[in-house]
C-alpha cells in the first residue's frame, strides 16, 4: 500500500463509477445543479439522458426532486459541492430526504480545502459534521480513486439516506483495485500497537507517511482509514484505544464535529487513553495552494510525528 | 358540459370534510383550522372524485399523487384520508397525540395515503416535480396533483421547482395555489405581497388558471378542462379562497390560522357549516 503517487481525484472515480451504476440499473439518477463538468457527470447525462436531470443553480430544488423520485424507487444522486451539498439544502435533506429516510444520495465534490485556490467559499469544511447530526444519515469519505469508486457503489446498494464526498484534486492511490469496502467498516492500513492514527479522505496519505516516519523512528504506529464517519466503526475505535491508549485523529474538515469529534465521542464515554485532534482549527481558508492551508491548519505529516512523539513521551 | 350531480355530491361531501377537520382539531385541541377550511374543497374535488387512487392499495404505482405542500393543514387531508378509508374513522380523533399515524405535519411513513412527508414550507411543490417527472419518464400515466398556499410563494424554492417543472414539460403535474390572503402574521399584502400570482406561474410557462377555490363547479369544470391536455406545460390553479371558509367566526381572522376552537366554539362552528349563515 503505497501512496507516494500521482493518484487520480476521488471525483474522477464517481463521475465513473455512476455512469458504470446507471448502466446496469435504469433507476439510478443522477441530478446535477449546473456542475456537472465539475463534478464528473457529463459521461453519464450524455450517455444516459433519461436517468439524467439537470435543475440549474437550484440546490434546494434539486434535493425535493431527488426525494420525489425517491418516493417513486428511483435511486437519484443529487450531485454539487459539498459547500452547497450540505448547507445551501441542509433543511431540504433533513426534512424531505432523513426524515422520511428516502434512498436519496447528496454526492459532493470539491469537499475540505481541496478546492484550495477557490477560496474560503467554495471550501466546503463543516459539511460531514453538519450533516453527521442528522438521524438516518450515512457519511462517507473514501481515501483515494479505487476505494472511493467501491464506496459509491455501496452507497448505491444501501436503502437510505448517503452524503458522500470527493475530492477536486488528484490523491495519490493507496489501495487496489480488488479491494472491497462496507459502509461503516473501517480499514486498518498498519498494524501498530504504540499509537493509533486515524485518518480520512485526501488526508490519508498525510497519515500514512507520518506512519512511515515513524516507523523509522522506531515506533509503530496503527493507521486506521475511517471512510464512513457515521455509522462509525466503534468497535475498531475501542480496540485502537484499548490496544494503543493513545489515538491522532487527522482530517480536512474543521476540528468540529467532524472524524475527530466522531471518536472522542466514543473514546470519552470509555475513560480510557487520551485522543488529540488533528485538522482545521475552526477557521476559513482562503485563496492558496492546498498545502500552504493544511500547513497553516498543522495538518502535516511533521505534526502528526511531533503530536506521537509527545504523546509517547 | 358540468355535471350538475357530481357538483352537488362533492359540495356535500366538502361540507362532511369541514365538519371533520373542525372536530379533529378540537380534540387535538391545537392544529391550523384556516387554512384546512380554504383548502377543503379543493382537496375533496381531487379525493371524492378527480384522483385515480385505490385507498385498499395505498402505494400501487399507478396511482395518482397529492403533495400537501403546505403541510400544516394537513386536518384537510387526514379527513379526506379517513374518510375515504385509508384508515379506521376513529384515528381521525388522535391527531397529535403521541403514538398517532396522525402527526402535527404528514408523516409518510406513519401514515397510510401520505404520499410524501411535508411540513417545511416551500419543499412540496419539488418532490411533486420529482414524482411527475419519474412518470413522464417511465411513460406512466399517473398524474400528480400539489397544493401550495400563497403565503408559501414567499419561498424562492417553489419559483425553482415551477422552472423545473417547465424545463421537463410536465403536463401531468397540477398545482393548486391556495390564494387566501393571510398568512402566520397577518395579510399577504403586508408580510411580503405577492403581486398577481397567476401572472407571475404564467409566466414562468405554466398553463394557468384562475378560479373560485370554493366554486365546486368552476373547480370541477377546470380539472374537467385539463384533464386530457398534453401541451408540455404545468398545470396552476390559482384558487382564490378564503381563510376560515364555511365558519362565520374564523372566516378572514388571521387568528385562525394556528388556533383550535373549545367545544363551544367547534359546535358553534359545525353548525355554521352544517347550516350555513
Amino acid at each position: 500500500m503505497d501512496y507516494k503517487n500521482k493518484g487520480l481525484s476521488t471525483r474522477e472515480a464517481y463521475g465513473e463509477e455512476i455512469l458504470k451504476l446507471g448502466m446496469e440499473n435504469s433507476n439510478i439518477y443522477v441530478i446535477d445543479c449546473d456542475l456537472g463538468k465539475s463534478c464528473k457527470t457529463v459521461g453519464f447525462s450524455k450517455q444516459l439522458p433519461n436517468q439524467h436531470i439537470n435543475v440549474g443553480i437550484a440546490e434546494q430544488n434539486a434535493c425535493g426532486v431527488g426525494a420525489g423520485l425517491a418516493t417513486c424507487g428511483k435511486i437519484p444522486f443529487v450531485t454539487t459541492y459539498a459547500v452547497f451539498g450540505s448547507m445551501r439544502m441542509a433543511e431540504q435533506i433533513r426534512q424531505e430526504v432523513c426524515y422520511p429516510k428516502l434512498n436519496v444520495k447528496i454526492a459532493c465534490s470539491h469537499g475540505g480545502l481541496t478546492p484550495a485556490n477557490d477560496g474560503a467559499s467554495h471550501q466546503g469544511i463543516e459539511d460531514m459534521g453538519i450533516l453527521r447530526t442528522l438521524p438516518n444519515m450515512t457519511i462517507i469519505m473514501g481515501c483515494d480513486y479505487y476505494s472511493t469508486k467501491k464506496l459509491v457503489r455501496a452507497a448505491a446498494l444501501y436503502d437510505g439516506p448517503v452524503y458522500i464526498r470527493f475530492t477536486r484534486d488528484a490523491v495519490p492511490f493507496i489501495y487496489d483495485e480488488g479491494e472491497e469496502f462496507e459502509i461503516g467498516k473501517a480499514k486498518m492500513l498498519r498494524q501498530g500497537d504504540e499509537i493509533s492514527i486515524i485518518a480520512n479522505g485526501d488526508i490519508m496519505c498525510v497519515a500514512l507517511e507520518a506512519a512511515d516516519i515513524l516507523a523509522e523512528k522506531g515506533v509503530k504506529a496503527r493507521v486506521i482509514d475511517m471512510h464512513t464517519i457515521k455509522p462509525l466503526d466503534k468497535e475498531v475505535v475501542l480496540k485502537a484505544i484499548y490496544e494503543t491508549g493513545k489515538i491522532i485523529t487527522v482530517e480536512d474538515h474543521n476540528i468540529i464535529n467532524g472524524l475527530g469529534s466522531a471518536v472522542s465521542e466514543v473514546v470519552a464515554e470509555t475513560g480510557k487513553g487520551i485522543v488529540r485532534r488533528i485538522g482545521i482549527q475552526d477557521q476559513f481558508g482562503e485563496s492558496a495552494p492546498y498545502k500552504k492551508l493544511l500547513e497553516l491548519n498543522g495538518i502535516t505529516v511533521q505534526n502528526i510525528v511531533n503530536t506521537a512523539e509527545e504523546l509517547l513521551k | 358540459m358540468v355535471d350538475i350531480n357530481k357538483v352537488e355530491q362533492l359540495t356535500k361531501q366538502a361540507k362532511q370534510v369541514r365538519t371533520t377537520l373542525l372536530h379533529m382539531i378540537h380534540m387535538a385541541k391545537s392544529g391550523h383550522p384556516g387554512g384546512s377550511l380554504s383548502a377543503t374543497d379543493i382537496v375533496t374535488a381531487l379525493y371524492f372524485d378527480e384522483m385515480n387512487i385505490d385507498p385498499k392499495n395505498p402505494k400501487w404505482d399507478e396511482r395518482d399523487r397529492f403533495v400537501l405542500s403546505k403541510g400544516h393543514v394537513c386536518p384537510v387531508l387526514y379527513s379526506c384520508l379517513g374518510l375515504k378509508g385509508y384508515f379506521d374513522i376513529k384515528v381521525l380523533d388522535t391527531l397529535r397525540q403521541y403514538g398517532s399515524i396522525l402527526q402535527g405535519h404528514p408523516d409518510m411513513k406513519r401514515c397510510p395515503g401520505v404520499d410524501i412527508s411535508t411540513g417545511s414550507l416551500g419543499q412540496g411543490l419539488s418532490t411533486a416535480v420529482g414524482m411527475a417527472l419519474r412518470a413522464k419518464r417511465d411513460h406512466m400515466s399517473y398524474r400528480v396533483f400539489c397544493l401550495v398556499g400563497d403565503g408559501e410563494c414567499n419561498e424562492g424554492q417553489i419559483w425553482e421547482a415551477t422552472a423545473t417543472a417547465f424545463k421537463y414539460g410536465l403536463d401531468n403535474l397540477v398545482f393548486f395555489v391556495d390564494n387566501n390572503d393571510l398568512q402566520n402574521d397577518g395579510c399577504c399584502q403586508d408580510i411580503m405581497p405577492t403581486g398577481d400570482l397567476a401572472k407571475k406561474f404564467d409566466a414562468f410557462g405554466c398553463d394557468t388558471y384562475s378560479i373560485d377555490g370554493h366554486d365546486m363547479a368552476q373547480i370541477v369544470e377546470t380539472l374537467d378542462m385539463i384533464r386530457n391536455k398534453k401541451d408540455q406545460k404545468p398545470k396552476c390553479i390559482v384558487c382564490s379562497t378564503i381563510k376560515g371558509k364555511g365558519v362565520s367566526f374564523m372566516e378572514n381572522v388571521a387568528e385562525w390560522h394556528g388556533m383550535a376552537p373549545d367545544v363551544e366554539q367547534c359546535a358553534h362552528a359545525i353548525k355554521d357549516v352544517e347550516e350555513g349563515f
